[in-house]
């Protein structure tokens, strides 16, 4: 069955089930492998990507549901890697395994643009769902914190 | 060292330099004679009173062949860098890359001693080859094995620049010295680059030159101790970082594994995959013949895609004749350490007498014994990256494509599941999207391979996160008895100790028992932790193999293994023998920390001994105001560590301010200060988040992750039952190192086993609640409020009585 997709800008039509998770998708068939499988039932959030803006679990979404719909992975948020929660991470040097952190970022990602100058609170909620095995949390926060206040600034 | 042994490590020298001749010209050509002879030059082991010592013997530092230099146009004086004529120093790194920095850190030991400018150094992860010796990366080890070995390799290199440097600048090299990447001579100056292209770099050094070498006084070190970003982050930030599970081979076929009942003994009795045939993209299902017994019983779903193999995966029908094990829970496994604790079993790790006077009569002596059990849950590893990997067989040589910790245990698996020689048989290295000591063992790796061997084509193994928990080797429930003697004065003068949990080293790794002074063996990994520095009397250790946890999974080393389950116990029971002699328990603490006999310490590693327990506990406590007013139901605990091993003592102290709801049982940790004493600090940076991670380990540990067997299986397999700390449970943390010269030790894990008794102890301390199984669970912790306010108001009222 053929699916048409738009992923980081690029058309593609797949010949593909339209139950087929999009993590998979991403990952083997568009041979993107930033975006990560970590549980497979939504609740690791290493497969974060966008679907017009917004974050979604891929791994527990149907290819079909994104169907016309603009896909953005982490290879996509920024063409250089360096959107500013990119370098917000660095600046903190959160990543440890590193695993999680492609959707850690996609996921703050989507906060900061629903939610420029989130609260502590605010951070936490968007991002309990995201585990980090390494539990480099801490970092994570002030990586956001960082890039959120960097954002503020720069307006 | 004995003559014969730097014989062999001669010999070991003389074949490298061959294996290393040829490798610059196939990277994939492994010489066959190399193989064997890593393992004599791996490691030594070998039991002392106070548990084991492990001696890594350096691998050999060397000077290529004259023709090899030239040839590559680049300088390699060792196997663990090279300076190329562009200026770039690539540092070779053997050791997993796994979330720790571990190459940044190892870098920074070769460009100190170097004199390399930190902008020119790169990182190669190498495969498996013979010429980097023996390959494990665990332990918190790779500092403290490494330090010295790279420092010399890097001031090898330097002696060589400042030679050849002094020669182009026509200058004595005693008026040189080097910076930065360059050699220099007053005004005169040239750099590494011009010395790689027009000087003579073919030298040789003898192990006399090596030793000699002069290496920094700690203040003259540049880049040691100073701060730095880590090489491996910046791709973690972009979705460039390449993971195991994103390895690729041109040809390849997928594989789902379907795991049978039971870790041991089952066998397939039937397989019907009629309906998964109509599933595009669906191959075939492949009973696994596995010479190695790794995976028994094993049935792989072959497809062209994963998402394929998904989906057929659903509609195969397997029906297995279980193991014996298949009727096994976590409260059998309990109950049998407790019949073997009971019985007596088990190896005498520490049996030391005082006055000439046995623990035993010094108890029965005792004017009054105080006795605990302490248990602990099953704890999977749950690293993010489920276990996967790619097996191939390419001109006559297996490759295995995984992230893996151990490669110099999984090769004779590998080899054994293959019929095939381990020289035949490569391991392509990878990032690792967390280790934590899943993946010292390797068994994922056989499968693929067994299925590349069945298929003849490259076979890509994925792991659901539900096959890796139940495939996981996790961390043993243990069970522990600990007894305590104090005579008339209040004294303590007799103390037992006996642990009960499965052991991994000896299902997987038997040459690292050691034998107990009763010549039982012991897992040494297993008991750490309980051979503490505290002086408290006669001191009995026992440790136990829990035969029911051995037989029904395979046991693993999980991040710190022993102390895990050892110093949770031990902590919180000094907590409780303080109490029972009303004494603040950081002074009953410091009243036994003393640097005097056993406990005195050695150079180089635990030189100080006690009293840098002590240092660290101190400072803690003024770190945390220890003391201080608190509001109700809150309360202050603390608790120390060592570390994994006594011959490589990390120096731990944490204090947990804990809030107890008293109606739900639920406690909140509002803050972990920590102050570890790890020798000197490599890259401050990196230190910092191993101990932040390691400390949320522990937390994590100790209330929110923990799982159990029933019917031969762990329960929770995903993140909806199984539910590792989350970014709403981070507390506040404040963590400080000592500043110090002495012996690199580890950071990766000693914080992880120090925060679940500093908890348990706070927890005490806010309700007088005493917890003594982990995790704590908030419905125990309610139903021991629930007891103990019973047991109050019964108190309160045979006093009325009275």
């Amino acid at each position: 069955m053929s699916v048409k997709l738009s992923v980081n800008g690029k058309h593609r039509e797949l010949d593909l089930q339209q139950d087929t998770p999009l993590l998979w998708v991403i990952r083997d068939e568009l041979e993107l492998k930033g975006t990560k499988f970590g549980c497979g039932i939504g609740q690791c959030g290493a497969c974060t990507v966008h679907v017009d803006g917004v974050a979604i679990r891929s791994c527990i979404t149907p290819v079909a549901a994104v169907e016309g719909r603009a896909v953005t992975t982490i290879e996509g948020l920024d063409a250089q890697g360096n959107h500013t929660l990119q370098k917000a991470w660095r600046e903190v040097q959160a990543p440890q395994c590193g695993y999680c952190q492609s959707g850690q970022i996609m996921q703050a990602a989507s906060l900061l643009l629903s939610n420029p100058s989130p609260t502590e609170a605010e951070i936490i909620t968007s991002m309990n769902g995201n585990l980090c095995r390494c539990m480099a949390y801490g970092r994570i926060k002030q990586a956001i914190k960082i890039a959120a206040a960097s954002e503020v600034g720069d307006e | 060292m004995s003559k014969q042994r730097i014989e062999k490590l001669k010999n070991n020298v003389e074949k490298d330099q061959v294996h290393s001749a040829s490798h610059a010209e196939a990277k994939t050509v492994i010489d066959p004679m190399a193989i064997p002879k890593m393992k004599r030059r791996g490691f030594m082991i070998g039991a002392t009173a106070a548990g084991f010592t492990m001696v890594f013997l350096p691998v050999a530092l060397m000077t290529p062949a004259k023709g090899f230099a030239v040839e590559r146009g680049s300088f390699e004086p060792t196997v663990w860098y090279s300076i190329n004529p562009l200026g770039e120093i690539t540092v070779n790194i053997a050791e997993a890359e796994m979330g720790q920095h571990i190459g940044t850190a190892l870098a920074r030991i070769v460009a100190e001693e170097l004199e390399a400018d930190w902008q020119d150094v790169r990182l190669n992860y190498v495969d498996n080859e013979a010429r980097y010796g023996y390959r494990v990366t665990g332990g918190s080890w790779s500092i403290w094995q490494n330090f010295d070995l790279l420092s010399r390799a890097g001031a090898a290199g330097r002696k060589a620049m400042i030679e050849e440097g002094a020669k182009l600048l026509g200058v004595s090299p005693l008026k040189c010295h080097a910076r930065r990447s360059k050699v220099i001579c007053r005004d005169k100056q040239v750099s590494y680059q011009e010395i790689v292209q027009k000087g003579d770099l073919s030298r040789r050094y003898s192990e006399q030159d090596l030793a000699d070498l002069q290496i920094k006084q700690p203040d003259q070190r540049n880049l040691i101790g100073t701060d730095t970003t880590a090489l491996d982050i910046p791709d973690k930030t972009r979705g460039t970082a390449i993971y195991g599970i994103d390895a690729h081979y041109d040809g390849m076929v997928y594989a789902k594994p379907m795991i049978p009942p039971t870790r041991y003994d089952s066998r397939i009795a039937s397989i019907d995959d009629r309906q998964a045939r109509n599933v595009a993209g669906y191959i075939q299902t492949l009973q696994l013949d596995d010479p190695s017994e790794t995976v028994p019983g094993w049935v792989l779903v072959i497809a062209d895609s994963f998402h394929a193999a998904l989906r057929a995966e659903k509609l195969i029908k397997v029906t297995w004749n279980n193991g014996p094990a298949a009727n096994v829970s976590e409260a059998d496994i309990l109950q049998r350490g407790r019949e073997l604790i009971e019985a007596g079993k088990g190896s005498t790790v520490v049996d030391d007498v005082v006055d000439e006077k046995h623990v035993n009569e010094w108890m029965l002596d005792a004017q009054e014994v105080i006795q605990a059990e302490y248990t602990t849950s099953t704890v999977l590893h749950f690293q993010l990256e489920p276990v996967n990997a790619i097996g191939l067989e390419r001109n006559g040589m297996w490759e295995l494509h995984t992230g893996n910790q151990w490669q110099s245990l999984s090769m004779p698996v590998y080899a054994k599941a293959l019929g095939v020689k381990e020289e035949q048989i490569i391991m392509r290295t990878y990032l690792l999207g967390g280790g934590f000591g899943r993946r010292l063992n390797g068994d994922y790796g056989v499968p693929a391979l067994l299925a590349a061997k069945a298929l003849g084509k490259p076979v890509k193994v994925v792991f659901s996160r539900e096959d890796d928990s139940r495939f996981d080797s996790p961390r043993s429930a243990s069970v522990q008895t600990l007894r305590m003697g104090f005579n008339a004065k209040k004294k303590v003068v007799a103390f037992t100790h006996a642990a009960a949990a499965g052991w991994p080293s000896e299902v997987m790794a038997d040459f690292f028992l050691a034998e107990g002074k009763n010549g039982e063996k012991f897992d040494p990994f297993s008991i750490n932790g309980a051979n503490h520095w505290y002086s408290l009397g006669a001191h009995q250790v026992t440790a136990v193999s829990n035969d029911l946890a051995n037989k029904t999974f395979r046991p693993g080393w999980l991040r710190s293994v022993g102390p895990g389950w050892t110093n949770w116990a031990l902590e919180s029971f000094i907590d409780e023998a303080a109490d029972k002699i009303n004494v603040d328990p950081i002074m009953f603490r410091l009243q036994h920390l003393s640097s005097r006999g056993k406990n005195a310490g050695s150079y180089p590693n635990s030189i100080g001994g006690a009293s840098r327990l002590a240092a660290v506990l101190k400072r803690a406590s003024r770190l945390a105001n220890w003391g201080k007013q608190l509001p109700d139901s809150t309360g202050m605990g603390v608790a120390t560590t060592f570390g994994q091993e006594r011959d490589m003592p990390t120096w731990c102290a944490c204090i947990a301010q804990v809030h107890v709801n008293r109606s739900s049982g639920k406690v909140t940790v509002q803050k972990l200060t920590l102050v570890l004493d790890a020798g000197t600090i490599v890259h401050p940076d990196g230190a910092l988040a191993q101990t932040e991670g390691a400390a949320m380990w522990g937390l994590s540990m100790a209330l929110h992750e923990g799982t159990r067997f029933e019917k031969g299986q762990v329960v929770d397999t995903n993140l909806d039952t199984y539910t590792p700390l989350r970014m709403a449970d981070i507390p506040e943390v404040e963590i400080e190192f000592v500043d110090s010269d002495y012996q690199s030790v580890g950071l990766g894990e000693p914080a992880t086993t120090v925060v679940g008794p500093a908890i348990g102890n706070a927890i005490f301390q806010a309700v007088g609640v005493r917890m003594r199984d982990l995790p704590i669970r908030a419905a125990d912790l309610k139903d021991a409020l629930a007891s103990l306010n019973r047991g109050t108001k019964a108190d309160a009222d045979l006093n009325q009585l009275v």
